[in-house]
């Protein structure tokens, strides 16, 4: 019978305590402890991204973390991206762009754009498709997903205009 | 007299003749009227009071059932019932 | 139900209406962009057990005994049920509305009975008080398995010496019923005027075969269902489904329940493409629920997705056309064959119908079969079986250019289909714009634009998908502050919901915020078919279109109680309701309903199927280049050109071609289930079954081009399902141009190329 461990860490800003077994993953933590099942399953295996959270600041697939390993550490979910009720502007720009139409994968593609911007305010095309090619996406053919990405980073960084994009294909 | 293509599974029925003219009011009509001519055709389409289950009626380009009414110039096809995904 | 042919097509163009064609927030984005809105695996219910599958690990096997005692006895697990658990099938035939299926395999694929026929066919199901010990449970139920020959590829199935599957399955050929069983389900023709006279004219022929492997949807959400057997005998069911009723129907079916018995309540969707339209986990999270008196939720995993579910089936199509100098196409001939999986009844007539169906031919002879092979029972993938037959015709008709010195659009355009054209199945198109089309394709500046560079090309091609028009329900009820609360029966997957509430307003002349969309569960709304088949818009649509009309008159009517004076003396317009000097806005009517009457209500059932075959076309153009040394192929610019008939959103409708050309796109140069000789799937995890990531795209340039269907109010024609047609033969045709190699195989991935290139 597993055994039921205590963890406490920082979750969107504020301390959570709980008891989880050794073999959660945080995704479970989250999902299944903590009620927020914003993070979504798409694979438990690491390779679609629709469980992504920002770990101590960086994108992690939640599915391969084990809940005991953020002891202490800063967790944000796709619940702490908007804040006292506004919406980012990645959420924004999501909609205003159409960026999602299914939506399962949306979770995870503004937690890991998040981190993107936070990381490089003026990303350019290549620079978005590179930092999102772990999230996958079978609805939308990623056009309007990075569109948006894009169209944010012109909000984030003050910048009146979004970067250009491939109308007209690579080169 | 409406026009009834006839596909290729029911061919054998007819000897052969993939188009043939029926009368009648409604599909049923001419499904009874088809039969008079090529005994053993309705049971191909018709189980009970409907349609088989996979086959679909177009009259005039709509799908339809078997109270549809049916005009001299109408023209019927059977076919598969489609799906989608 | 509505007499649907009396709406006449609206005439209008761009910027006549107020709503149809503007792009307003989807009602249900802010709950998708913050992770509030609820998919079905986020259902959290008091006293939920969870559940497990336990799955074969042969491909096919004859089961001799399942004990599951020790499974029973692990601390926390409170039942496990195996096909036993289900009500007896016998020789029962049962109608789903989509053709006629044995109940025995309509059960033998959620439970196997007798054999299993494919590996990960589900075998038994567990409830235990966590996943994770459901999980361990799995474990411990012994299977006694009898491994028998697999039969994987779709031509060695039909040869008489193949192991069979069913000794019960008899071909239907032609409508005959063959003596001895065989894995050939069914054999059906489509035939127009006469092919050898055709080919007897034809100053060149030319034949091609093709081969196709399996594969998934790949919808990113896994298969989830929770189940609820009450004390009343009543049961509920919430799951991820294309649609809530179709659900009932089956569930009911399998458990021999009466309908009314069965409640299904759609949660938010992660994709379906079609493989969410059967059921998996659904009837056994019932029978689990009956047993241990709670409810029970049961999730897939990535790989039982891949194992379990519904792919595509993989093809093998030979076709030959012949053809004048002129480039004239004077003949056609196919042979199609799908895998039907593990159970017969793939989709393999739409390949039929759709593989010349973009042209105007005089001789066509078309042979379609479904064949049972020990692999996963295949599931309907946008568009079905038409991606693979476009791959053969349209490769095909590259040929053809080429060799009359045609370019490729224009030997379309020469023989290119228009209202009236009869297709081999007999229908004649109304009116449709498939030559428009390609006129855009070619007046794009994609087009016009020289490819340069070495190992680069450039491919065209074009695909066809009728539109399902089936029955849907909506119900609109007036609130006082003159917004309207509407229910809706289509599970939106896309943003239908925001797609009918703009028809309902454009009818009522209220502005699409204005209305609160809703999609409703079994008991709430009336009966809607699947969200499939690029229907819903449409029929859904249009549903939404007659509901406004109901409600349009019940608010004539209070006007006409408010003025003192008879309904017909009110005349409504853009919302706003007159006689002679008295006038009302819809908003300000609604706030005096309770003085003339009460509240206002608006109902519709619709049979859209009266609406016309009608149905979409689109025109692909591709770029790529090829790495000479790996074979890779990178897609350098891609243009989706379609007749949409009428764009309501039009976002929605470009979203819509961008994902099913990247869907194609995958398909051609990667996708498929790699089978090894036993019948495992040696690539069941996202890793390996390699879907495009934004790294693996350019912007997908799409051009709507409106020629208005003539069966729907505003025009609008269903996209959802043509636009993953034509990709892997624009890719295929742009590859020759890139390498001077034609491949004839799907996938066209880095070792196919590379093989391709070296053996130049």
């Amino acid at each position: 019978m597993a055994k039921n461990t205590q963890l406490s860490f920082v979750l969107n800003g504020e301390e959570v305590q709980l008891l989880c077994e050794p073999r959660h993953s945080l995704l479970e933590v989250l999902r299944d402890i903590l009620g927020l099942t914003g993070s979504k399953e798409g694979c438990n295996n690491g390779n679609c991204g629709a469980c992504n959270v920002i770990l101590d600041g960086k994108v992690v697939n939640s599915c391969c973390v084990f809940g005991l390993e953020v002891q202490d550490r800063e967790v944000t979910t796709i619940e702490g991206v908007a804040t006292n009720g506004e919406l980012h502007p990645l959420q924004q720009k999501f909609l205003e762009h159409a960026a999602l139409q299914c939506g399962i994968c949306t979770p995870g593609f503004i937690v890991a754009a998040k981190a993107l911007l936070e990381s490089n305010p003026r990303p350019t095309e290549a620079d978005a498709r590179l930092w999102l090619a772990g999230n996958l996406c079978r609805c939308t053919g990623y056009d309007k997903i990075i569109r948006a990405v894009l169209d944010a980073a012109a909000v984030t960084s003050g910048e009146v205009t979004p970067v250009e994009v491939t109308a007209g294909g690579r080169k | 007299m409406a026009i009834v293509f006839i596909p290729s599974q029911l061919a054998k029925l007819t000897g052969g003749v993939r188009k043939v003219e029926a009368s009648g009011r409604t599909l049923r009509d001419v499904i009874d009227s088809l039969e008079r001519d090529y005994p053993g055709i309705r049971e191909r389409l018709v189980e009970g009071d409907r349609l088989r289950p996979g086959l679909a009626a177009a009259v005039d380009n709509a799908f339809v059932g078997l109270l549809q009414p049916v005009e001299d110039t109408s023209e019927i096809h059977f076919l598969p019932a489609l799906q989608g995904g | 139900m509505s007499t649907m042919k009396s709406a006449p097509p609206s005439s209008k163009g761009k910027g006549e209406y107020r709503v149809i064609g503007t792009r307003p927030i989807r009602h249900d984005g802010v709950d998708k962009v913050t992770g509030r809105a609820l998919y079905g695996a986020d259902l959290q219910l008091t006293g939920l057990l969870h559940g497990r599958v336990l799955r074969s690990p042969h491909a096919h096997a004859r089961i001799r005994s399942i004990d599951i005692q020790k499974a029973l006895q692990l601390p926390g697990v409170k039942a496990v049920v195996t096909a036993a658990d289900f009500p007896p099938a016998g020789d029962k035939v049962e109608d789903l509305g989509e053709g006629t299926v044995k109940l025995r395999d309509l059960c033998g694929n959620i439970l196997a009975g007798e054999k299993a026929l494919y590996r990960g066919h589900a075998v038994a199901g567990v409830a235990a008080t966590s996943p994770h010990i459901a999980a361990q449970a799995l474990g411990l139920i012994s299977v006694d398995y009898e491994p028998l020959p697999p039969v994987l590829d779709v031509r060695k199935a039909m040869s008489p010496e193949a192991p069979l599957l069913h000794d019960d399955l008899f071909t239907d050929d032609l409508g005959e019923q063959a003596s001895s069983p065989s894995n050939i389900a069914k054999h059906l023709r489509h035939e127009k005027g006469d092919v050898g006279e055709g080919f007897k004219k034809a100053d060149k022929i030319f034949e091609r075969e093709f081969e196709t492997a399996m594969v998934h949807q790949g919808y990113i959400e896994p298969h989830n269902a929770t189940a609820h057997w009450n004390a009343d005998g009543n049961l509920t069911i919430w799951t991820s489904t294309q649609g809530a009723f179709t659900v009932r129907t089956q569930v009911a079916t399998i458990l021999q329940l009466p309908i009314s018995r069965v409640k299904v309540i759609p949660m938010e969707i992660g994709g379906g493409f079609g493989g969410k339209i059967p059921v998996y986990l659904e009837p056994v999270a019932a029978v689990l629920s009956r047993k241990t008196g709670r409810p029970v939720k049961m999730l897939m995993d990535r790989t039982e997705v891949f194992e379990g579910t519904g792919p595509t089936p993989g093809s093998y199509v030979k076709i030959k056309m012949g053809a004048l100098k002129s480039g004239r196409i004077v003949a056609a001939e196919a042979y199609l064959a799908y895998e039907a999986g593990a159970f017969a009844g793939s989709p393999f007539f739409c390949g039929m119908m759709c593989i010349v169906a973009p042209y105007d031919i005089e001789n066509i002879l078309i042979d379609g079969y479904d064949v049972v092979v020990n692999k996963p029972k295949t599931a309907a993938y946008r568009a079905p079986c038409a991606t693979s037959a476009a791959l053969a015709s349209e490769t095909l008709i590259d040929e053809i250019a080429e060799w009359a010195g045609q370019d490729p659009l224009s030997i379309r355009q020469l023989n290119g289909a228009k209202e009236g054209t009869r297709r081999a199945d007999g229908l004649a198109y109304s009116r449709i714009g498939f030559l428009e089309t390609l006129d855009a394709a070619q007046a794009h500046p994609h087009y016009k634009e020289p490819l340069k560079g070495p190992y680069r090309g450039r491919g065209v091609a074009s695909g066809f998908w009728f539109n399902c028009g089936l029955r849907s329900s909506v119900t609109a009820s007036v609130n006082p502050d003159g917004t309207v609360s509407m229910i809706e029966g289509s599970p939106d997957i896309g943003g239908t919901r925001t797609s009918i509430a703009m028809q309902l307003a454009e009818v009522l002349g209220i502005a699409a915020e204005d209305v609160r969309p809703q999609v409703g569960d079994t008991d709430s709304v009336g009966y809607t078919d699947v969200t499939g088949g690029s229907r819903v818009t449409f029929a859904t649509g249009y549903a939404a279109i007659q509901a406004a009309r109901d409600v349009e008159q019940n608010m004539k009517q209070r006007a006409a109680t408010l003025w003192e004076v008879a309904p017909d003396q009110v005349q409504v317009s853009e919302g706003v309701y007159r006689n002679g000097k008295n006038s009302l806005t819809f908003k300000e009517l609604a706030a005096k309903l309770n003085d003339c009457g009460g509240p206002v209500s608006g109902q519709a059932t619709v049979n859209a199927d009266e609406c016309g075959v009608g149905g979409g076309f689109a025109t692909h153009i591709v770029d790529l280049e090829v790495d000479p040394d790996t074979g890779k192929v990178t897609i350098l610019r891609y243009t989706a050109v379609q007749d949409v008939g009428k764009a309501i959103h039009p976002s929605y409708v470009e979203g819509q071609i961008q994902g099913g050309a990247t869907q194609g796109i995958g398909w051609a140069l990667n996708e498929e289930y790699y089978y090894d000789e036993k019948g495992r799937m040696a690539n069941s995890s996202f890793l390996d079954y390699r879907m495009p990531t934004a790294l693996d795209l350019p912007m997908i340039d799409t051009v709507l081009v409106e020629v208005p269907a003539p069966g729907h109010p505003f025009g609008v024609r269903g996209v959802g399902e043509v636009p993953i047609v034509p990709p892997p033969a624009a890719i295929a045709n742009a590859i020759y141009r890139a390498i001077g190699v034609r491949l004839h195989r799907l996938p066209m991935n880095p070792g196919r190329v590379l093989a391709a290139i070296l053996g130049r």
